[in-house]
């Protein structure tokens, strides 16, 4: 299994240095990965049928609780299944989309990788394991997205995609470890047990609301949803892949994934009803403005996940039955309707409906995949959609209170709105006249063709024959979100009843809009008027102002004067400082611990400030600088008094060396400009003054602690008798702390260099570092 | 147990810098010797690792003077750990700048002061005693300002005195606590110290003095709002040189406050809520910072600061957890952040500029030097599974389990604004093409018409880091050991204390 998750990304790896060996028509080799991975999860159908779960199990990091824990289960296999099979289509249909394109080694090693994600995603049993698979996906995507790196909106686009999917990752990371933390395990299948206990705590809801950001961002609910338009720029078959089929489903199947969990109250169920039922119909209503064939995809994607999570809100046995067919009746209809427009889009160079038509002429095969997607997405009978749309409106009335009219009419309006979207990609560019210019256009490739024909075809099987997949597939699949065994066969026809009645009237009246209604440029025009409104626009316009602010921010702390730094630098030491001093107990203040003063040290004392003025109130660099060395040798002269002239002499060096390394760099420097004024004089005096202040009397605090001697009498006692010398100071500096002196040595030759190099060595401004 | 050779860490660079100074002007051979020297040094701290590792905390009484009379060394995982990532960035940076600094800079010490700089990261890391500790900071900044302003251009001399006035104010702080300490105790060994300051009775000597070395090693590891320094002097010098910057120096106040803030101090309430709002302004301020900046090694310099709110907020919430979380984030960033300033500089030499608008077309003429870039960088935002990634998950749980919900909202602000910068980055430098410049500003790639000799000293120094950050994020498992291994010892310092004093702790 972990070879199975793994094996894209060895793929990818192996691609780095192989890669030019599969530019050409060797592409297509690499579509073994897929299929044969599709084999694999294939054959696990009867044992996961029999309602059995397989678990593996390798360490990782275990001091995390982060190991390789993947479960195969119904709802991991529906999804491992999708992720391969259209995988494999993708990957054959891209060695033909893509074919001789420069980066066409790269565009299969990010997808590779990103099947490796996914699977990895829909396979873990540990919520940090499944969150690395999701950002790695994200991931894929900016990269899937920007592949057409060399257009502006590509770039833009996949930048805002990364933001919206991984902002989301990270509060999603938030919200699954507060989980693990609570529950005490990463580990869902654990976290089953703790599932009441959860449900209970008063971070429930927050966690549902970090988990709910997660999921909503990336399956592109409202008002995340804007990202997933823009990731059109992507090449059709990765939309169809990534964005249609697969990676945007990753925040359904995490709903899904944890429902057993977390799923079933108010909490869970009212904002996922409101967020799904709120983007279902938004999106589905955007669909019919679009002309852009790939557009009315991406927003009728959106409208699809909005049911899917809606579905999921509603949460009966009923729901999660539909949402699990929904997920493959979608799948298998949007990505043949992106598999053929990504062939209309290769062949005329346009994807504009209204450009487009007649069609079926030239491209016969495709106009039958067309077709038959459309059909099943209308959910005519005898399609896939059919067997689906019946379930949503079974989902939907099965619930309680006035619920049942409101989320029925809801659902029976968007889903007019989407069958209106279905026949207009499916249907409209094959209908009609065909115009002149397109005489010319022939049938490509047959793998660009039939992967999409393929795809409607079995659309059209599965509904014909529900048999074919319900016990085997989508049974399990619900039985694991529901955690509990049950059996609901599909049927294709349950007789004269309601759900009947509100099949054919959406069918009737989105049949009767695809009549009535042509798509123009100025149905888009319309729509546009509305876009100060647009969650997209007013996620720009905040983010524009944090920059705003932020750089407002920037400028005023970081503004470039070094006085300034240090002005903030001493105000934060004395607030705390002083916070400390003036807290917490009294100030002592015993004159008698204090030495008596000689006349030297007044006298130094008297040149020290008189320097210390001077330096502050010069006008000149220079002056300033030598007055600062006055200031250091009246330091220096005050450790003579304290009996350490040894001590004194070293100062007396380094100040010398220091100061001429300070005149060196200053005399670099635009002359000197006296900029405070009198106000700022003052408040620097006071900063000043009251540091000063408050150090004395900490000073002064610490004299009244009764010094403990035991290190010093040691030093005292023991220069003569054991380090035979008998100037104390010198031994303490050559002897027992000789390392101190060893490497104040070093710090002396190291500016000894530096006066060196600075006064020597001049690089110009164009010489390279 | 004790065991000299542990100095040899600090000895070989010393050993190397005096043989580089024999060699002064000779810079070929100063390439040579320094790369022998800093691979002798991995191999040095990779046996005081594992001796460590497997062994236990080793120290040195230094001139045979017993604790807490000489000075003495210790390492213990901590520190070496830090010894063994110096060494890496160490050797990184030796190899780099071999072809990626300029010869007049070589000529004129830049070698010898390199590894004096080296010998000064790894003798704070292996000091155990609080005076030492700051001759070793003392080193460490001459050293660094003489690397930065080597050169002498106009942009280096002005960054480097806002960096030597604030660093120098920095280790005034921390002398004056040292000073107050030491009148208060009467000694400078750290595990006496920490001895001594529990037993000390006036509590509020012991506070104040503490705020001494926030605010000096505050300073030093760029916290807010004491961070100036280093957005004011990073972009200035050398690539090879803000790499060794951006990758070790911040880190050093990073260790000191841990250092000193585990062992002698035990903050009390205060100071940890301080320390957690330093950390929140300190993640906004370097987020704020990082979007708007334009300039490859502006941005990286903002991020820096970004980061170390991470791990001063690990140290702010104070349990074992998030002590862990932050250590794994520092052994991270000190591989990552040497490595984004190298490649800034790789990028700089293949375009002769920093500015992301005047940059682009990478990604189509170099494909596997992108790729290389690209997972340094993701490591750096923390894509999972990659180096970044996992102290958060430490970080994380911490803050739940402390409710420290501010910390948190700021952590995702600073790693989602890390993702999107770095996303930026790789969009505007990478994906675009190379815009069109005017004639004034055209510069031939100096990187293609180099041997491929001279290409592999930039490009392996990365590969080599990258090759880290990877282990670091695909075996997280050992580094989590290493990490949960010194919050450990952080928590219970008695095996230090009686490793450095002798057996005679009394409880």
């Amino acid at each position: 299994m972990l070879i199975a998750v793994l094996a894209g990304l060895f793929v990818s790896v192996l691609l780095i240095p192989l890669g030019r060996l599969f530019k050409g028509r060797l592409a297509v080799l690499i579509s073994l990965l897929p299929t044969s991975l599709f084999a694999y999860f294939a054959s696990f159908i009867p044992t996961i049928a029999n309602g059995e779960a397989i678990s593996f199990h390798y360490p990782w990091v275990p001091s995390l609780g982060v190991d390789f824990h993947f479960r195969l289960d119904g709802l991991s296999l529906l999804f491992s299944l999708l992720i391969t099979g259209i995988g494999s289509l993708v990957f054959l249909y891209a060695s033909s989309y893509l074919k001789g394109h420069r980066y066409l080694d790269r565009f299969y090693a990010y997808l590779s990788l990103f099947m490796a994600s996914m699977l990895g995603l829909v396979l873990a049993d540990n919520v940090l394991l499944l969150f690395i698979f999701w950002e790695l996906t994200s991931i894929s995507s900016f990269f899937l997205i920007g592949f057409n790196n060399e257009d502006a909106n590509s770039r833009k686009s996949s930048l805002t995609a990364l933001a919206v999917t991984g902002g989301g990752g990270f509060l999603l990371m938030a919200g699954l470890i507060l989980m693990g933390h609570l529950s005490g395990t990463y580990a869902i299948q654990e976290m089953l047990n703790a599932s009441s206990f959860l449900k209970a705590h008063p971070w429930y809801p927050a966690i549902l609301a970090l988990i709910f950001a997660g999921a909503f961002t990336k399956s592109a609910q409202f008002p995340f949803h804007f990202w997933l338009p823009g990731a059109m720029k992507a090449p059709t078959p990765i939309s169809a892949y990534l964005h249609s089929a697969t990676m945007v489903k990753a925040g359904v199947y995490l709903l899904a994934r944890l429902y057993p969990i977390l799923g079933g109250t108010e909490y869970w169920t009212y904002p996922l009803i409101v967020v799904g039922g709120i983007t279902m119909f938004y999106g589905a209503f955007h669909s019919i403005f679009r002309t852009d064939l790939k557009s009315i995809l991406a927003y009728s994607t959106i409208s699809a996940l909005g049911i899917l999570v809606f579905l999921i809100g509603i949460g009966t046995e009923q729901a999660l039955l539909a949402a699990a067919v929904f997920i493959l009746v979608h799948a298998l209809y949007k990505a043949s309707l992106f598999l053929t427009t990504g062939v209309l889009d290769h062949e005329t160079g346009t994807r504009e409906i209204t450009q487009l038509g007649g069609l079926r002429k030239v491209l016969l095969p495709l106009a039958i995949a067309g077709l038959l997607a459309a059909l099943s997405s209308a959910g005519l009978p005898f399609t896939f959609g059919f067997i689906g749309k019946d379930q949503i409106y079974e989902a939907t009335l099965h619930t309680e209170g006035i619920m049942p009219i409101v989320l029925t009419s809801l659902a029976v309006i968007t889903n007019i709105l989407l069958l209106y979207a279905g026949l207009l990609v499916g249907l409209k560019p094959f209908a009609g006249k065909l115009p002149e210019r397109y005489q010319a256009v022939h049938l490509p490739h047959w793998l660009m063709w039939t992967p999409p024909l393929l795809l409607a075809l079995m659309g059209i099987a599965f509904g014909a024959f529900p048999a074919l997949i319900d016990a085997s597939l989508l049974n399990p699949a619900a039985t694991a979100m529901i955690n509990e065994t049950f059996d609901s066969p599909l049927k294709l026809w349950h007789g004269f009843n309601l759900v009947l009645l509100l099949s054919g009237i959406t069918l009737a009246l989105g049949a009767l809009l695809y009549l009535m209604r042509k798509p123009s440029s100025k149905s888009m025009a319309s729509i546009e008027r509305f876009n100060y409104l647009a969650p997209q626009y007013i996620f720009g316009k905040l983010a524009r102002a944090v920059r705003r602010f932020a750089a407002r921010y920037t400028r005023t702390l970081h503004n470039g004067f070094l006085r300034v730094y240090l002005f903030r630098i001493i105000m934060f030491a004395v607030l705390l400082l002083g916070f400390r001093l003036f807290t917490g107990g009294p100030i002592q203040w015993i004159p008698a611990h204090l030495s008596p003063i000689s006349v030297y040290e007044v006298a130094v004392l008297g040149i020290l400030i008189a320097a210390i003025f001077l330096t502050v109130n010069t006008s000149s660099r220079l002056t300033a600088v030598v007055a600062t060395s006055v200031i250091g040798y009246c330091i220096c002269l005050l450790f003579v008094f304290y009996s350490a002239p040894d001590l004194a002499m070293t100062q007396f060096t380094i100040d010398t060396l220091t100061v001429v390394l300070f005149v060196l760099v200053l005399f670099r420097l635009p002359p000197f400009l006296n900029l405070a004024n009198r106000r700022d004089r003052i408040r620097d005096w006071l900063l000043a003054s009251s540091f000063g202040a408050i150090i004395a009397l900490i000073t002064i605090q610490a004299m009244n602690q009764p010094f403990d001697d035991a290190v010093s009498k040691f030093y005292g006692e023991n220069a003569y008798v054991l380090a035979k010398g008998k100037n104390v100071v010198n031994v303490i500096l050559v002897d027992f702390r000789g390392i101190d002196t060893m490497f104040e040595v070093v710090v002396l030759s190291i500016a000894a260099i530096g006066v060196v190099s600075l006064l020597k060595l001049k690089l110009k401004a164009s010489e390279k570092e | 147990m004790t065991d000299n050779t542990l100095i040899l860490s600090v000895i070989i660079h010393l050993f190397t810098a005096i043989v580089l100074l024999a060699l002064w002007r000779k810079t070929v051979a100063q390439r040579i010797i320094s790369v022998v020297g800093s691979v002798v040094a991995m191999v040095i701290a990779i046996r005081l690792f594992t001796a460590v590792w497997d062994n236990g905390i080793l120290t040195m009484q230094a001139a045979g003077w017993d604790a807490p009379f000489g000075i003495t060394f210790v390492a213990d995982v901590f520190s070496s750990t830090m010894v063994l990532l110096t060494s890496f960035s160490g050797i990184a940076v030796s190899i780099y700048s071999a072809t990626g600094v300029a010869r007049g800079r070589m000529l004129y010490g830049y070698f010898p002061i390199l590894h004096l700089l080296l010998m000064g990261l790894n003798g704070a890391f292996l000091t155990g005693d609080i005076f030492n500790l700051y001759v070793w900071f003392e080193v460490i900044i001459i050293a660094s300002f003489v690397l930065m302003t080597l050169g002498g251009r106009r942009a280096q001399i002005e960054g480097s005195v806002k960096y030597m006035a604030m660093n120098v104010l920095a280790s005034t702080f921390f002398l004056t606590g040292i000073g107050i300490l030491y009148g208060i105790t009467g000694t400078l060994n750290m595990a006496d110290l920490s001895l001594k300051i529990a037993a000390l009775e006036n509590r509020k000597l012991v506070d104040i003095v503490s705020i001494f070395f926030i605010v000096g090693f505050g300073i030093k590891s760029a916290v807010f709002p004491l961070y100036f320094w280093l957005p004011s002097s990073y972009h200035t010098p050398p690539s090879a040189v803000a790499a060794i910057f951006g990758g070790l120096l911040t880190k050093v106040g990073i260790y000191a406050l841990f250092r000193v803030f585990t062992l002698i101090f035990i903050p009390d309430e205060f100071l940890r809520t301080l320390l957690v709002v330093l950390a929140i302004f300190t993640i906004l301020t370097g987020s704020f910072g990082a979007v708007i900046k334009n300039n490859i090694r502006r941005v990286f310099s903002y991020l820096i600061v970004c980061h170390i709110g991470f791990m001063v907020g690990g140290l702010g919430m104070y349990s074992e957890i998030a002590i862990t979380g932050a250590l794994f984030y520092l052994i991270h960033d000190m591989m990552v952040k040497t490595n984004i300033f190298l490649i800034a500089g790789l990028i700089r030499k293949l375009r002769g500029t920093m500015n992301m608008d005047k940059l682009g077309g990478l990604y189509a003429e170099y494909p596997l030097l992108s790729l290389v870039v690209a997972l340094v960088l993701f490591s750096l935002v923390g894509i999972p599974p990659l180096s970044g990634f996992w102290p958060k998950i430490y970080l994380f749980e911490a803050g739940f389990m402390d409710a420290q919900y501010p910390l948190l909202v700021a952590i995702i602000i600073g790693s989602f604004v890390t993702l999107y910068v770095i996303a930026k980055l790789w969009a505007k430098v990478f994906w675009k093409n190379q815009p069109t410049l005017p004639a004034e500003e055209n510069y031939t790639d100096e990187f293609k018409p180099m041997s491929a000799f001279r290409k592999s000293l930039l490009v392996v120094p990365i590969v080599f880091l990258m090759a880290i950050a990877l282990y670091i994020g695909l075996a997280a498992e050992n580094v989590a050991l290493v990490a949960k291994h010194i919050a450990r010892d952080m928590k219970d310092m008695t095996p230090y204390i009686e490793a450095v004093l002798g057996t005679n702790v009394s409880p």
